[in-house]
């Protein structure tokens, strides 16, 4: 291995003072990716000028370094200073690997500094495998109906975003003595304009995160005088109604209803997912539950992957069906 | 203003996806639709000319089916049309797709570009972003809201777990389009009419210098996943599964 290669940078993300969770599954996954190559792992911070305690939060993990880069054009984040930043400590420090959590922050500028370095980003990443030298990765495509290996281009850098959860963070070393906090040097310019502060829509009605059992609706449904079926599901059981984006989308329910990525996380006793395909971003809202059971007439379904019992089959016969089983059950006592 | 947004034809949702020997998708005997967040973005993109003027310009990198996609959005509203064409067309990364828009668009000017957030089919999610690259303006993504502003636009950007943010940009700007941030129109009798004598230009993805070649990820192999759960799989008729389920959930789950 070329020495000077050697080196793996995984890209801390941090809101409000706080590191993000998908931050440790991203170590996680560059502390896998460094070892067969024997290379070193530096996490980068990006942050503004003031010292806020981040950089000792990621020393605690087992790292050669973090790099601490810190700029007021960087006190809040703008894709423009982002990208700019990487691109200068990516440039100085030739690393073979830059991994992300792929989030929306990730999203929003990975793909532009990848672009500008004449490389491509490879995102939503499931698994990373190192064989014979050749980095091969995998990430869903059809909204996970079909997965994908990709072979990563042997020029370095790769640039590389795992998908949220895909890699636990419990995993993730933790180090004897605290790594060591350089300060790296980067001058991005100030953006145009400074974004505002992220706000919540609306109060949350309803706390999703507290409820045992959840009873969730997805396009399935059709029309939104179906939900009552849902509804009456959901009281038999004793449990909260929550849907799918596309549900609450078309107004048919609140948005803080919504499980998923944009919505609420939850890990009920019993999730139970009525005409959901089970695309990503529904399923990090939800992967957590304790139990889930899955209704859907396609077999193929990617929920079914995540499901403790599937049930096969059209929800407008076997709602109504599960509705009577399930007061039958309680009143057998 | 004048927005150029950017349509992919996919698969429609309910549309078998079957992987063939040589680890490729099969494209044959799929029924297509019009990417869900790119109707979202045709859909603003109106919605903004109808408020305040301009011209709306869709355009599409496919084979000859996607030009059906373009046929849509010019009955919906789109007052002209761009079909950069070609047979490998399906095997772009979003890098080479986002070059074959940035050569398709040279020489025009619009303020504002929209694209869908991505792609139902590959789901890159990238073509939006590296196309500002490319044309060195200013992005967004996930937006859910567009309004005017001084020098620019303001947008409501959505961030994880129920947050948003408010964001200025300069024009121009490539904005990535969220489903839901509008209500979708169904295209007339009359639009659909009128659509036959609006202009819509094909370019060769080979005129522009555009092929797989470009790529700077391509796809070694398609599979369907492999199962890690152990999932239990009831099916049957509905009364005896419900009666199956209502006792894993009694017995098992101690959930009732
Ligand atoms: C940035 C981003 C953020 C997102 N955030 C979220 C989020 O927070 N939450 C979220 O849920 N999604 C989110 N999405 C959208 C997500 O990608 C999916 O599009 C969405 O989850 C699909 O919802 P669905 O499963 O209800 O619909 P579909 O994918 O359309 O699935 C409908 C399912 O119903 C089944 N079905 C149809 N009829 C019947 C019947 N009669 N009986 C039984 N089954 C039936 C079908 O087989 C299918 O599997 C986000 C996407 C992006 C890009």
């Amino acid at each position: 291995m070329a020495s000077e290669h050697a080196t793996v940078l995984v890209v801390a993300e941090h809101r409000g003072g706080k590191l993000s969770a998908a931050t440790a599954e991203a170590i996680a996954a560059a502390q896998q990716l460094a070892a067969p190559w024997q290379a070193a792992v530096h996490a980068v911070l990006l942050e503004g000028a003031a010292e806020s305690g981040l950089a000792a939060q990621l020393a605690r993990y087992q790292l050669a370094g973090v790099l601490a880069a810190r700029h007021p054009a960087l006190a809040e984040y703008t894709p423009e200073a982002y990208t700019q930043a990487l691109q200068e400590i990516v440039s100085r420090r030739q690393p073979r690997a830059v991994l992300f959590a792929h989030s929306y922050q990730t999203r929003d500028f990975a793909p532009r500094l990848a672009t500008r370095m004449a490389r491509a980003l490879f995102g939503d990443l499931t698994a990373l495998r190192v064989e014979d030298g050749r980095l091969t990765v995998s990430r869903p495509m059809f909204q996970g109906r079909l997965a994908a290996d990709l072979v990563v281009p042997g020029e370095a850098p790769a640039f590389l975003s795992v998908q949220i959860g895909a890699f636990r963070a419990d995993r993730a070393a933790l180090a004897a003595a605290p790594a060591p906090i350089a300060a790296e040097m980067v001058a991005p310019a100030a953006p145009a304009a400074a974004p505002e502060a992220p706000f919540q829509e609306a109060k949350q009605a309803v706390d999703l995160t507290q409820a045992a059992i959840i009873v969730s609706a997805g396009r399935g449904i059709k029309e939104a005088k179906n939900l009552d079926l849902i509804r009456a599901l959901a009281d038999a059981l004793g449990g909260e109604v929550a849907a799918s984006r596309p549900i609450c989308d078309s107004g048919w329910l609140p948005m803080d209803r919504q499980v998923g990525s944009s919505g609420q996380t939850v890990a009920p006793k019993l999730y139970l997912a009525v005409g959901i395909s089970g695309a990503i971003q529904h399923l990090v809202g939800m992967k957590s539950s304790r139990a889930i059971v899955a209704i859907n007439k396609d077999r193929e379904a990617p929920i079914f992957e995540i499901a403790d019992y599937g049930v096969v089959g059209d929800l407008f016969e076997v709602v109504p069906a599960l509705i009577e089983a399930v007061k039958a059950a309680k009143a057998g006592g | 203003m004048r927005i150029l947004v950017c349509v992919k034809q996919v698969p429609a949702k309910d549309a078998p996806i079957k992987v063939a020997g040589d680890g490729a998708w099969i494209r044959e005997d799929v029924a297509y639709e019009t990417n869900e967040p790119d109707a979202y973005a045709l859909e603003e993109a109106l919605r903004q000319r109808e408020a305040h003027g301009g011209e709306v310009v869709a355009l599409t990198v496919g084979p000859a089916r996607a030009a059906q996609v373009l046929r849509e959005a010019l009955a919906k509203g789109a007052d002209r049309a761009i079909h950069v064409a070609g047979d490998d067309a399906h095997r772009l990364d979003s890098y080479a797709a986002a070059e074959a828009i940035a050569r398709a668009i040279a020489g025009e000017k619009f303020d504002l570009i929209f694209t869908g957030l991505q792609s139902e089919d590959y789901g890159y999610g990238q073509t939006g972003v590296v196309l500002a690259e490319l044309l060195g303006i200013a992005h967004a993504t996930i937006i859910m809201q567009v309004q005017p502003a001084a020098g620019g636009v303001r947008v409501k950007r959505e961030l994880e777990n129920g947050y948003f943010q408010y964001l200025n940009l300069p024009l121009p700007a490539v904005l990535t389009i969220q489903s839901g941030i509008n209500k979708l129109r169904y295209a007339t009798l009359m639009g659909i009419k009128q659509a036959k004598s609006k202009p819509l230009a094909t370019v060769a993805l080979a005129d522009l210098g555009v092929s797989p070649s470009l790529n700077r990820q391509s796809v070694a192999k398609l599979y369907v996943p492999v199962k890690t759960k152990k999932t239990e799989l009831l099916e049957g008729p509905a009364k005896e599964v419900a009666a199956q389920l209502a006792a894993r959930l009694k017995n098992d789950l101690r959930v009732i």
